[in-house]
């Protein structure tokens, strides 16, 4: 389980997160919606270490991630998609995969991840030798999951998986979200897509500038007036 | 023949400047910083080497590999002490601590070795090999320097595409923030690009020395400038770019001082450095990938 407590980042002066806490079951997708500026993905950087807060914890089960180095987060079965893919650009798809597994030592199990994911986007696989910054956005986008998938997290965390593609490959990766989550493992999904996200969501939160105002079941907040008002175009 | 002459021993020089700026380089590629003293680093490889050969009477490899050591230690603390603590800082301060690094070597040398200058032995035999029935004469020296920039450039393409550390290293090239999200100890990186950059300055140290053989507190400085130039020419970040600038910027100034002027070839190697700029800015293999949303 996720446990975020009492969480505050800092930007110098501007607060950007306000003290927010919230839970990720083992098993479920939970997703964490608002407006541009909220403070989504200063929370995904917070839990995956990228920025240290300056006050409030963040626990994964037993660890308390804020009090590790930011690399070693990975190892304890958490990985991330962050926001805008940030594939390595030169390097090749089959590059990228393999860095995902960079803190692995399991060399068998690497090598059937690697197939599954080549199974679960084929495009990479036909890909697998071009480099990762030739390739379009949803390509991008697909290896950028590839490669956290390579980590063998029981969580992923994925950063507005949606943005910028077309609506065909936006049910692509929503529907592979929720496959990845039949397999058993947690998702933390921070989406602006808040109709999708709702739709696949056992629990939600709404973030609005560094606080969080609503949460409930996704069904919940997806019929909520103010949720439908804010965010789902009325 | 008097041209092909010149332009081998450009090759040399040349060389010496590829193994320098290819520190350069590896270290402004993944710590995104311009450590100036880099050259610096090179002089105290000088020296250790120089008292190993002359004071210790060690063999040539034993007083190379003992430089590189040396060399490599000391890049490795630098970065510790003097830069990862501005890892955070506005890169002007950076800037300024690397001068700051710079003068302390140079500094420091003057008060352990004193700034007069000493006799550095070659580590080459003397000798030639004779061409075109002795029309074109390489020296040894010369061959050896051009070997081994090439084998110091194959070992480290061979590394940085092949190794896991390697490959670590060019993700924290291009996103240090990706590059923790894949377990990637971005620190220890950047300690291994300065142990690396470092050592083979060393190298770089004893086949300079072995050309010029006048080993003096400042004489990392000139070199330095010349291979940060020939770094920038081929591209700041790209390896092969440091490769190419280096002989390319060795080639120019053997030349120009061979048949426009002794006193002007500095300026004339600026000077194409800045036409270079002018038309591509990224330097010849600098590369910018515009990202796809
Ligand atoms: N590196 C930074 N330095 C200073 N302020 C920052 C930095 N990153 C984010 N902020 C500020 O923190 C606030 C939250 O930003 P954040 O990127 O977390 O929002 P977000 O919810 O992910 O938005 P979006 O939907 O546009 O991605 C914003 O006001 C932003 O300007
Ligand atoms: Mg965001």
């Amino acid at each position: 389980m996720l446990k975020v407590e009492n969480l505050v980042v800092r930007y110098g002066m501007i607060e950007a997160i306000k003290g927010i806490s919230f839970e990720v079951n083992d098993g479920e997708i939970v997703t964490l919606i608002g407006a541009n500026g909220a403070g989504k993905t200063t929370t995904m950087h917070a839990i995956s270490g990228l920025i240290k807060p300056v006050s409030g914890s963040i626990w994964l089960n037993d660890t308390e991630l804020t009090k590790i180095p930011g690399h070693k987060i990975v190892s304890m079965g958490l990985a991330q998609v962050p926001e805008g893919r940030r594939v390595f650009a030169q390097q090749t798809v089959e590059e990228n995969l393999t860095l995902g597994a960079y803190a692995r030592k399991d060399k068998e199990k690497i090598k059937a991840d690697m197939d599954y994911v080549y199974d679960l986007f084929p495009r990479l696989k036909e890909r697998h030798a071009q480099l990762a910054g030739t390739l379009s956005g949803g390509e991008q986008q697909m290896l950028a999951m590839g490669r956290a998938l390579m980590a063998d997290p029981n969580i992923i965390l994925l950063d507005e998986p949606s943005m910028g593609l077309s609506p065909l490959l936006v049910s692509e990766i929503f529907a592979i979200i929720e496959e990845i989550n039949n397999k058993g493992k947690t998702v933390l999904l921070v989406e602006q897509n808040a109709k999708r996200a709702l739709a696949i969501a056992d629990h939600a939160y709404v973030l609005e500038t560094g606080r969080i105002t609503l949460e409930g079941t996704g069904e919940q907040l997806a019929s909520d007036e103010r949720v439908q008002k804010a965010y789902l175009g009325g | 023949m008097a041209f092909l002459s010149y332009l081998i021993n450009g090759l040399s020089l040349g060389s010496v400047y590829a193994i320098i700026a290819l520190g350069y380089t590896m270290v402004y590629g993944i710590a995104k910083m311009l450590n100036f003293a880099h050259g610096d680093i090179m002089m105290v490889g000088a020296y250790v080497a120089f008292f190993a050969l002359n004071s210790f009477g060690l063999p040539v490899i034993p007083s190379v590999l003992l430089a590189m050591l040396a060399c490599t230690v000391l890049g490795v603390v630098i970065e510790r002490l003097a830069y990862r603590p501005l890892r955070q800082a506005p890169s002007l301060a950076v800037l300024i601590t690397a001068i700051g690094v710079s003068y302390f070597l140079q500094n420091g040398a003057q008060l352990l070795w004193s700034s007069s200058t000493k006799v550095f032995p070659s580590v080459v035999p003397a000798g030639s090999v004779q061409l075109f029935g002795g029309q074109l004469s390489i020296s040894y020296l010369t061959i050896v320097t051009i070997l081994i920039c090439i084998a110091v450039m194959i070992c480290l393409t061979l590394f940085i595409n092949r190794t896991r550390t390697g490959k670590a290293m060019r993700a924290c090239a291009e996103d240090k923030g990706a590059a923790v999200l894949m377990g990637i100890n971005v620190d220890r990186i950047i300690s291994i690009t300065f142990a690396i950059g470092s050592g083979i300055a060393a190298i770089a140290a004893v086949l300079l020395c072995s050309t010029y053989p006048s080993l003096s507190p400042t004489l990392g400085s000139m070199p330095g400038i010349k291979a940060f130039t020939a770094a920038v020419f081929g591209g700041i970040g790209s390896i092969p770019g440091a490769f190419l600038g280096g002989l390319l910027l060795g080639v120019i100034e053997i030349l120009s001082k061979a048949y426009i002027s002794t006193q002007l070839s500095d300026a004339i190697v600026f000077a194409v450095l800045i036409i270079v700029l002018l038309i591509k800015p990224t330097g010849l293999l600098g590369r910018k990938i515009s990202e796809k949303v």
